[in-house]
């Protein structure tokens, strides 16, 4: 399983980074956790408001932070 | 929390909450709501006569004099402005959960110019954005093919026209001065995007942007039940007041400095309308400094009551907010250094018009 967390760098994005990896730790499930901040790699994904993340290229959240228990469900 | 999942086929968001129980939270919810709002008033008409206590009587301090003044103004002013952030954003929380990014590319995609501008600036206003998401949105902007105009009338106006710096208005120098500010913020982001679409700049923009896929975005709505949207609306309160405190208080105090101790009058022969020169000044000195509406308002409102200009203080109010080197730098991204040139240009002058009108009239 891979998951990306897109953003800058902006508080808001490393709140959502932290999030999932805690989340990943958490569940045990076997998934390595991509931080983009390339706005070239962003836009691949058709997010065009940050923080985002995607699950297996599936777009998840856009534009806020998820909280922890969203990302576990996601990791299901 | 997210227990309840509710199927929506309309393509708006919203609609009315199915299941009994989600139904009997909601209204609980409600009433909690019109508690906090009861004690939330009941808190704040006490606060002028608590900050008169606490100067003159607790401290014994003299209405007349310097400090007396300035500990006045810094006990008052801070909890009001604190408070009234707290209201508002809690309520723009609530709006903002129904406007995401992609909602705002899609309306603005099938407009014309101007009427696109119009709708950009005020759209602006509204749309959570921060200046990080910057260039991901002008990127969806440009893919959704929203003109280029259209898309710096809401860049200049998402900064620049917003709930913090209405409140901090509002709160510090009345609801005049806050609807000044929202009509000629929304107005200089009108004019000057609708000026570069004249312009032609499309090749200015970095090269990679235009050769990007105009593609769906990838999610088209975040569907919302009245439960997430408080959360929403709650968690952006803890966010955006817990980032901005800081500067509210800092900037009352300096406004509380030059509220108690800087004469009358002194400012006039600087920032006053008599010197031609003082608007452009205040102009070019407020593009490095880089601060939020938060904290340029209290001091914004310490130096109108010195005798500072109204059209000045408004054009080094709005170049401080809308034109930041942090944001053209990352900016410069997507935009070739000519592009950013006119950009500042432009908008420069929107602001010098504001300047020298508020001056001429007031």
């Amino acid at each position: 399983m891979k998951i990306h967390v897109m953003g800058p760098g902006c508080a808001k994005c490393k709140q959502a980074e932290q999030t999932v990896r805690e989340a990943v730790a958490e569940s045990g499930v076997e998934a390595e956790v991509i931080k983009v901040d390339d706005f070239q790699e962003i836009a691949k994904f058709g997010v065009f408001s940050t923080p985002a993340v995607a699950v297996d290229g599936e777009v998840k959240v856009v534009g806020k932070a998820p909280n922890k228990k969203d990302v576990l469900g996601w990791l299901k | 929390m997210n227990t309840q999942s509710q199927e929506n086929d309309s393509p708006i968001q919203g609609g009315p909450p199915a299941d009994e129980p989600g139904r009997r939270a909601a209204w609980l919810q409600l009433l909690l709501g019109v508690v906090a709002l009861g004690v939330w008033y009941a808190l704040y008409s006490q606060l002028l006569p608590f900050a008169d206590w606490f100067a003159y009587s607790l401290l014994g301090l003299s209405p007349e004099s310097h400090l007396g003044s300035a500990v006045q103004f810094f006990v008052y002013d801070t909890p009001k402005v604190l408070m009234l952030l707290l209201l508002v954003v809690f309520f723009v929380g609530i709006l903002r959960s129904f406007v995401t990014v992609d909602w705002t590319r899609r309306v603005l995609a099938g407009k014309k110019e101007s009427v696109g501008n119009v709708l950009a600036a005020l759209l602006g206003v509204v749309t959570p954005f921060c200046s990080c998401s910057a260039v991901p949105l002008f990127i969806g902007f440009m893919t959704a093919g929203v003109p280029l105009g259209v898309t710096f009338s809401f860049l200049i106006s998402a900064p620049m026209v917003n709930e913090i710096a209405l409140v901090l208005l509002y709160g510090l120098l009345g609801w005049k001065i806050a609807v000044l500010y929202f009509v000629t913020g929304i107005s200089v982001a009108i004019v000057a995007g609708w000026v570069m679409g004249r312009l032609k700049l499309e090749n200015h923009v970095e090269d990679w942007v235009r050769e990007i896929r105009a593609g769906e975005s990838g999610m088209m709505d975040q569907k919302m039940t009245w439960r997430e949207r408080f959360e929403y609306a709650l968690d952006s309160v803890r966010d955006i007041v817990g980032r901005v405190w800081k500067y509210v208080v800092i900037g009352i105090a300096v406004g509380a400095g030059i509220h108690g101790y800087v004469p009358e009058g002194y400012l006039a022969t600087v920032m006053g309308d008599s010197a031609w020169w003082s608007v452009p000044f205040s102009v070019v000195i407020g593009i490095p400094m880089y601060t939020n509406a938060a904290g340029v308002i209290p001091v914004v409102e310490a130096l109108l009551g010195k005798g500072a200009a109204l059209g000045t203080v408004l054009a080094f109010m709005m170049s401080v907010i809308a034109l930041s080197f942090p944001e053209m730098v990352i900016l410069r991204k997507v935009l070739k250094p000519r592009l950013i040139a006119v950009f500042i240009g432009v908008v420069g002058c929107g602001i010098l018009f504001v300047g020298y009108l508020f001056n001429a009239i007031v």
